[in-house]
Formats: C-alpha cells, structure tokens, sequence
C-alpha cells in the first residue's frame, strides 16, 4: 500500500515538477547507479535535494532509494514522521548521539541492497556555491562497506528554487553533476579527499550564474 | 476536428509525411553507414516527433490548447533565461511577479484584448517591474537586475506570444485555414528556415557571416535559408494564408531573415552567459530556448506583416 502510494506520488507530483517546473541539466548521467547497493552524496541546499535525487534515477529503483535523514526534524510530529517514513522511505539518525551505533540502520540497508542517500554536511547550508565541512558518517560506512560504491553528485540551483525558510518554489533550472563513483577498496586513505576534491573541482569548473 | 481547416490538416499530415521520411532516411542512412553525428541526429528526431505531436494535438484540440501550450513554451523559455542571467537573492518576490506576466499575457490573447496585448509588457509590465524591485530598496545591481527581467520578458514572453495571437486575429478572411493557418504557416517556415540554414550552411561552407556570435554559420547557410524559405513561403502561403503573388514570397523571406537573427540573438545571450546549451529539456536540442530562438524573432516580425497587410493602410482586404 505505502509502496504504491509512494510511486504514485512521485509519478503524478514529484517528477512532473521536478522535470517541467524545475527542469534538470544533468551531466554524466550515465555515472549514476543502475542497482543497489550504492551510497548517494550530495550537497544540500533544499528539501526539494531528495525529491531530484531520488527523480534521478529510474522508478523502479524507487523503492530501494533511502535517504538519510535527521530523525529529531523528520519525526518531530506523527504526520511528517508517517510521510517521511512511507513515502519518502527516510532511515532515521540521531543528531545527538542517544543511539549506541547511529549508523546501524544504513548498514540494514546496505546489506538489503538499497541506495543510501546522504548529505554529509548534515544540514541544509548557505546556497549557492558554499559548502559546508562533510561530518565522518560517509567516511565511516565506506570503511565499513568498501565494496560499495558512492556517487558523489553536485547539485546547483535547487537554494535558489526552495532555500531553507521559503514558502513557494521559485522556477529555476537546476544543474547536475554527477562524479565517477569511488568505493573505499580501491582508494584507500585518500578516499574523503578524492570525495572533497570532486566538490572543489565542480565549483570551479561550472560557471553558475551570480546569485547573492 | 470538424472545427479545424481542411488545409491545415493537410499540412499537419505533410509534416508527419516529411517526418517520417526523414526518420526512415535517418534510420537507414544509421544502418549503411557510421556516421559521428548519429546519436545526436536521432536524438534531434525524436524531440522533433515529440514538438510536432505535441504542437498539432494542441492545434487540433481547440484554440484554448494551443494558447496554453504557447504559454507554457514561454514559461519553459523564460525560466531558461533566469536560470542563465545574474539575479539578486533580494529579488526572489520580483522573479514571482516575473513569472505572473506569463498567464496574465495569454490571458489577453485568450481574451481577444490586443490592446493590452501589444501594451501590458512593454508599458505596464516596465513600470511595475522597477517600482516593485526598488522597494526592497537595494539599489546597488538596480539597473541591471530592472533590465535583465524586461529584456528576458520581452524575448520570451512578449515576443512568443505573437504566436499566440495569430489565433486572435479578427475577421480575418482565410478560407480553407482560418486564423490557425497563419500560425501553422509561421511554425513551419521558421522551423524549416533553421534546417535549410543548417543544411546549406553544411553543404557549402565558405566565409562566415557573424564569426563573433555564431562561428558556425556561414552566408550561405544564410542565403540558401532565406532562398528555400521564400520559395517554400511561396508554394505554402496561398494554401494557408489570404496573402497571394509577391506578399507570399516576401513573407517567406521576412521569416528566414527575422528567424535568423532571432537565433544569433540568443546565441550571443549564451555566449554572453559563457554557456552553450540553454539546457537539456529537449534531447539534441538543448533547451526549450535554443530550440524556439529563431520564433522569438519570426514571431513578432511575421505577426506584425500579416497585421499591417490585412489592417494596416496598405491593407489587401478593404
């Protein structure tokens, strides 16, 4: 039942709005994952990052997408806590470190075959163009998991469309760039500075129009 | 679809004819030979099956459809433009108002009010736009911010909805296709001015015509477009407009030239911008903008030479 209510509503709401009123300008989109498993970084500007990540990729792949999210925002009420839960399909973490491992629901994920979708900088930060320092949480599940590949993608625009305390979306085109995946396995110790160096690369090659 | 002309219709068919050859030429031409720009060619195709089966269900449906379809081209094209041009965080609440003119400007086509049509962005819409962006009083960026939101408006509003109002034209005498002739007649001569310039353009070479804007057209691709255009107006135009004899040949050629610079506008825009696709909405087309780029010229141009022939002191029908 969720199931279905979840795929109908990014079919009927979420990707129309996130293709016609938004509209991506994705590059290297043959970089994103096919399957599961697979960790999704991500910078985060917006509420609406989840909604273009999770419009990515193909909806069959819907049901395995879990992102990440704080537990102490996301299931503050019983109605966000519900949507949240079943339609979006969220893994809750503490922010305060009440649990004994914060992180055990992502490896249940991992090892079911999902795709974890996460914001390193833990919070939605200042857009556009600035970001925020990346807590450990990647940098731990790749250690743990170093099969699995992370995606690391670069979203612009979306701050400008919904930023924190906005009531309507403002149209924009947003832009997509999408990294080569890394897996912990293959780069070892450099691995977050290969993370971070995608980041720096992308803001200095992408010409984004001003917005201050 | 009693409603819809009888030569409109058959022009619908023609293009899908024209389509489909060109699908099955491409098709084939894939299977025979290994050519680079394969991929990008059907990609062109399809976003091509894509307008064309959209544009002509919109035609067909009623008036309403194809307004609203017009409108939102010009919503897709203007947001293309914000997207592309520096704006100011202080403007967020402008950008909505911004985007409000769309409908409102459609609406007047819907109305048939081609005073405030041909009034309400150049006049009320400047007005409002610098009253409602000093009042957030951030003067620094004010002239920029105030000129990059007209002109963007203008182009992409404004401009498009000429289109539009060739559905609104009143009384107009045009047996056999009606007012939907005439906008049938200004999409098809703009979007086969663009292939024609293209092909010409590829086939001949030779010296360039704007190297600064658009290295890569060519006074040929220039001249053989307004040539085949002018022609292809002349056969065309006595099916699917009231014009006849040299105004169709002219028509033809006011096209060609008004869709070309409509085109090299936009490119120096983006080059402006330092980008050069406007974006990937429409695969092998790049964006909603550099797709209908030569209609924001051909548009305005073609409307104004139909009204000043059929209404103006030189009109055909008194």
């Amino acid at each position: 039942m969720a199931r279905r209510l979840q795929f109908l509503f990014f079919l009927i709401v979420i990707r129309p709005v996130v293709y016609l009123l938004i509209g991506l300008n994705v590059r290297n989109w043959q970089r994103l994952p096919s399957c599961g498993p697979g960790i999704i970084v991500a910078n985060h500007n917006s509420h609406l990052d989840t909604l273009v990540l999770m419009s990515l990729l193909p909806l069959k792949l819907l049901p395995k997408l879990r992102p990440v999210a704080a537990a102490d925002y996301f299931l503050r009420n019983r109605m966000l806590a519900w949507f949240a839960t079943n339609i979006i399909g969220i893994i809750p973490i503490s922010r305060h470190g009440e649990d004994s491992d914060p992180l055990a629901g992502c490896y249940a994920a991992l090892d079911a075959g999902d795709i974890l979708i996460l914001f390193p900088e833990g919070t939605r930060g200042e857009p556009e163009g600035k970001l925020g320092a990346f807590k450990r949480g990647v940098q731990i599940l790749a250690r743990n998991r170093p099969d699995i590949p992370v995606y690391p993608i670069y979203l612009h625009g979306l701050g400008k469309i919904f930023p924190k305390g906005a009531i309507l979306p403002l149209p924009f085109c947003c832009d997509v760039h999408v990294g080569s995946p890394l897996t912990h396995k293959e780069k070892g110790d450099k691995f977050m500075a290969m993370l971070l160096a995608f980041y720096t690369a992308t803001l200095e090659e992408g010409q984004f129009p001003e917005w201050r | 679809m009693d409603h819809v002309p009888e030569n409109v219709l058959t022009a619908i068919s023609l293009v899908f004819g024209l389509l489909a050859l060109a699908t099955i030429l491409i098709v084939l031409k894939g299977a025979f030979f290994r050519a680079d720009d394969h991929g990008e060619l059907v990609r062109r195709l399809k976003s091509w099956w894509v307008i064309i089966c959209l544009f002509s269900a919109a035609v067909v449906l009623d008036r309403t459809a194809a307004i609203i379809l017009l409108c939102f081209v010009s919503f897709l094209a203007f947001k293309e433009f914000i997207s592309l041009a520096p704006t100011r965080r202080v403007d967020r609440p402008v950008l909505f108002l911004a985007y409000l003119v769309i409908p409102i400007q459609y609406f007047w086509v819907y109305q048939y009010w081609y005073g405030m049509f041909i009034v309400f962005v150049p006049v009320w819409v400047f007005l409002i736009i610098s009253v409602r962006i000093f009042v957030t009083s951030e003067t620094s960026g004010f002239l920029r911010a105030a000129g990059t939101l007209h002109w963007g408006l203008m182009l992409t509003v404004f401009s498009l909805s000429h289109a539009a109002y060739m559905l609104a034209l009143p009384k107009i005498d045009n047996p056999g296709a009606g007012s939907v002739g005439l906008l049938m007649f200004l999409v098809i001569l703009t979007q086969l001015n663009d292939v024609a310039q293209y092909i010409w353009g590829r086939s001949i070479g030779g010296p360039k015509i704007l190297p600064k804007v658009s290295p890569g057209k060519t006074w040929a691709g220039f001249l053989g477009g307004v040539a085949t255009t002018a022609v292809a107006g002349y056969v065309i135009s006595p099916y699917l407009t009231p014009f006849d004899g040299l105004h169709c040949l002219a028509a033809g050629a006011v096209i060609a030239i008004a869709g070309f610079l409509g085109d090299v506008t936009v490119s120096a825009l983006k080059r402006d911008m330092g980008v050069k696709d406007s974006s990937n909405l429409i695969p092998g087309h790049g964006g909603v903008l550099d797709r209908f780029d030569s209609l924001t010229y051909s548009a305005p141009v073609f409307f104004h030479y139909v009204y000043f022939f059929l209404y103006g002191p030189m009109s055909l029908t008194a």
